[in-house]
């Protein structure tokens, strides 16, 4: 990569604890992807990211990186994505204003962009067709991921059906009982679930168990992670994948206002943070006054001291998964037990680009617990005819906290990214019942 | 001057056999206890891979990740690893210890402050599971600068051509990893189609000593004996397991494994 990201302020400046290093002040380029704004060695911000992995990986990921950086520029790679997308994923997803939210909270105007429309019912399809194709191209015909939420696995599964790939999908123990719906839906397309029973048997496990298992497999199969996160390369495949929430948004946006707004808020909840990205992608060289990303994460119970919000509550950086980002940990190193009631952002790390976003100040990060997303999944299902899942509950928590505050020139957009069918569950248990 | 670690190598050849390189987690099942195995493998063993345990391991299989959970789970703590390491050391006939674990607890530590530390209580090398080559240059010189010695890993999937390079870089010790596997997999490949692998490595520089490791047990030790060293860490991981299941002592049971091994290669 040709990008240089670090630009030196002052050859004079210098930290004042003496030391030699010279004050780099973090920017992001103009123009350029932000996927594609890390050096050589896989880093924005130069200290976000890497390829931290064992020698073994090396190998299949510098082939993985070859094979995408020749086909992210092929014209037939690009326009069989494109058909898929059109008629398997359906696109785009709709933009909807939310009326009677609007009007209940009478301060901005109210918009959805309901990404879960998309086949399979949410965002993590974008990521899983890209995979499937690579993993083709690669002349594998195993494919094997992560999930959390079940999303991701399920989404594997429904393209690796298509594909005709074996499908495994590496998922926390834990995950497995309180995400039935789309465990019975990744069984039903053939693919077959790996328990993971170590440490908190949640996506973090997951994760390690997956790569685990490509250490050992990488000959024969391809891997994809869930999200914006792992070693360089991954991060790269799921951000070119998600763009497309913002590349339809963008054009929605033009047919509803007849421009891009001068007050626009996007709202999305943080995880790993894929949806997050695709959501702001096409809008970063905006100034943020006139669009403000605001990421959401995982506060957690408000009775529990634990949560899984990296950014928000400042953990301190380090390097899980392939990867440097800010990472919920213990003085000594040891990745800490995160908490929330939403699997799919009940992770102690985050992307290497979200760490940048808001090192630079692009992006404002903040939290919500399982009480306020529950609250609000509860006042959004009443009021409007969407049901959004646990995930996308906290992205709307703070759209109700911030539209009254803000008069009605502002819009505030909240990525409805994923259906709260697989929450079906835990939301029976807390709030009586679930109906849909 | 020649590093503990190359002694042991030069001893080795002399007895025309491979060095024996044991491994296993510190605070496996407590502080005392993995003092007391280190102290009495010691006696066959020829290096000491002492793990420091990390809780989202990428590489390790379910061996290695049961001690470093139960380690763990004990509270070990980095402070802890190295008392280890130096109550050890300062035993008379200490054997070369090096220490092998995940880039995290490095980074939290602070690379210069760790590479001090290991220094200061007599750590010989280094082996960084997740930080390869070319990552590893600055971390590697680091280590050189302060006499230790920062192990390079090859594996079936390396190219001849990063091979030659990563060599060129490497101190005085280099791990082969037999075969695509995460630490102690069951052995998928022929030993001899490892040993041919071996070979290749070592037509690329004779005078760098290169050590096999990841599924060698007993039964399979002795078909590797060419190597210039052979590592056995998972089965006796899962030796530890098994004694504290049947609540026996580890340590028996541990210096009759080392001490079988030896004899396979003797």
């Amino acid at each position: 990569m040709k990008v240089v990201m670090l630009v030196k302020t002052s050859k004079k400046l210098y930290n004042q604890s003496n030391s030699k290093q010279p004050i780099w002040k973090m920017k992001i380029k103009k123009g350029i992807p932000l996927i594609d704004q890390h050096d050589k060695n896989g880093f924005y911000g130069g200290k976000f990211g890497g390829n931290y992995v064992a020698e073994t990986l090396k190998k299949p990921i510098d082939d993985l990186t070859k094979l995408f950086e020749k086909f992210r520029k092929d014209k037939n790679f690009l326009k069989e994505r494109d058909d898929l997308y059109e008629g398997y994923v359906g696109r785009p997803t709709r933009f909807i204003k939310l009326h009677n939210l609007t009007d209940h909270l009478g301060g901005a105007q109210i918009y959805a962009k309901m990404v879960s429309d998309a086949n399979g019912g949410a965002h993590k399809i974008y990521n899983a067709i890209t995979h499937a194709m690579l993993c083709k191209r690669a002349k594998k015909k195993y494919i094997c991921t992560d999930t959390g939420a079940g999303y991701n696995g399920k989404m594997f599964s429904m393209v690796a059906k298509k594909f005709g790939l074996g499908c495994k999908v590496f998922m926390g123990q834990r995950d497995i009982e309180r995400q039935k719906p789309n465990c019975d839906a990744i069984r039903k397309n053939g693919a077959e679930i790996i328990p993971v029973t170590s440490g908190s048997k949640t996506l973090v496990d997951a994760v390690s168990e997956c790569i685990r298992y490509w250490v050992s497999n990488c000959d024969k199969v391809h891997m994809g992670i869930g999200s914006l996160v792992g070693p360089n390369i991954f991060v790269k495949i799921c951000g070119f994948s998600t763009a497309q929430i913002s590349k339809e948004l963008k054009v929605q946006l033009e047919d509803e206002f007849g421009e891009i707004p001068k007050k626009l808020k996007l709202i999305n909840c943080v995880g790993g943070g894929s949806s997050a990205y695709g959501f702001w992608s096409e809008f970063v060289d905006y100034n943020k006054n006139q669009i403000e990303f605001i990421g959401v994460e995982a506060g957690g119970s408000s009775k529990s001291k634990l949560h899984a919000a990296p950014l928000s509550k400042n953990s301190k950086l380090g390097v899980l998964h392939g990867s440097a980002a800010y990472c919920i940990q213990d003085a000594d190193g040891q990745i800490n037990d995160t908490e929330s009631i939403s699997s799919g952002l009940d992770y102690p790390s985050v992307s290497p680009i979200h760490c940048l976003l808001k090192d630079t100040g692009r992006a404002r990060y903040t939290f919500a617990t399982d009480e306020e997303a529950l609250k609000a999944y509860k006042l959004v299902t009443e009021l409007e005819e969407i049901s959004p899942s646990l995930e996308p509950a906290h992205a709307f928590v703070e759209a109700i906290k911030i539209a009254p505050k803000l008069d009605n020139s502002n819009i505030i957009v909240v990525d409805s990214c994923g259906d709260s069918l697989k929450d079906r569950d835990i939301i029976k248990k807390h709030l009586g019942n679930y109906s849909r | 001057m020649i590093s503990n670690i190359s002694s042991v190598f030069k001893n080795c050849r002399k007895e025309n056999r491979p060095a024996l390189l044991t491994y296993i987690v510190a605070g496996d099942n407590t502080k005392k206890k993995s003092l007391e195995i280190l102290k009495s493998i010691s006696k066959y063993a020829d290096i000491l891979e002492i793990g420091f345990p990390h809780n989202a391991p990428t590489a390790d299989g379910p061996q290695i990740q049961n001690s470093s959970y139960r380690a763990l789970k004990n509270g070990i703590k980095l402070k802890d690893v190295f008392q280890i390491v130096k109550n050890y050391k300062n035993l008379r006939n200490a054997k070369p210890c090096i220490l092998m674990g995940y880039y995290q607890m490095v980074f939290r530590y602070g690379e210069k402050k760790f590479v001090k530390k290991c220094k200061e209580v007599g750590v010989d090398g280094l082996i960084i599971v997740d930080l390869p080559w070319p990552d590893n240059k600055i971390f590697s010189k680091l280590c050189k600068k302060n006499s230790i010695t920062f192990v390079q890993l090859l594996s079936p999937t390396t190219s001849r051509e990063r091979m030659k390079k990563i060599i060129s870089d490497s101190h005085d010790m280099n791990y082969f990893i037999s075969m695509l596997s995460t630490t102690g997999g069951k052995l998928k490949v022929s030993p001899r189609k490892i040993i041919k692998n071996y070979d290749k490595i070592k037509k690329l520089n004779k005078s760098k000593n290169t050590v096999i490791g990841f599924g060698i047990t007993k039964k399979t030790i002795k078909s590797l004996k060419k190597a210039d060293g052979l590592v056995v860490g998972s089965a006796l991981c899962k030796g530890i397991t098994e004694t504290l299941k049947k609540r026996q002592n580890p340590v028996i049971k541990l210096n009759k494994m080392v001490k079988d091994l030896k004899k396979q290669i003797s």
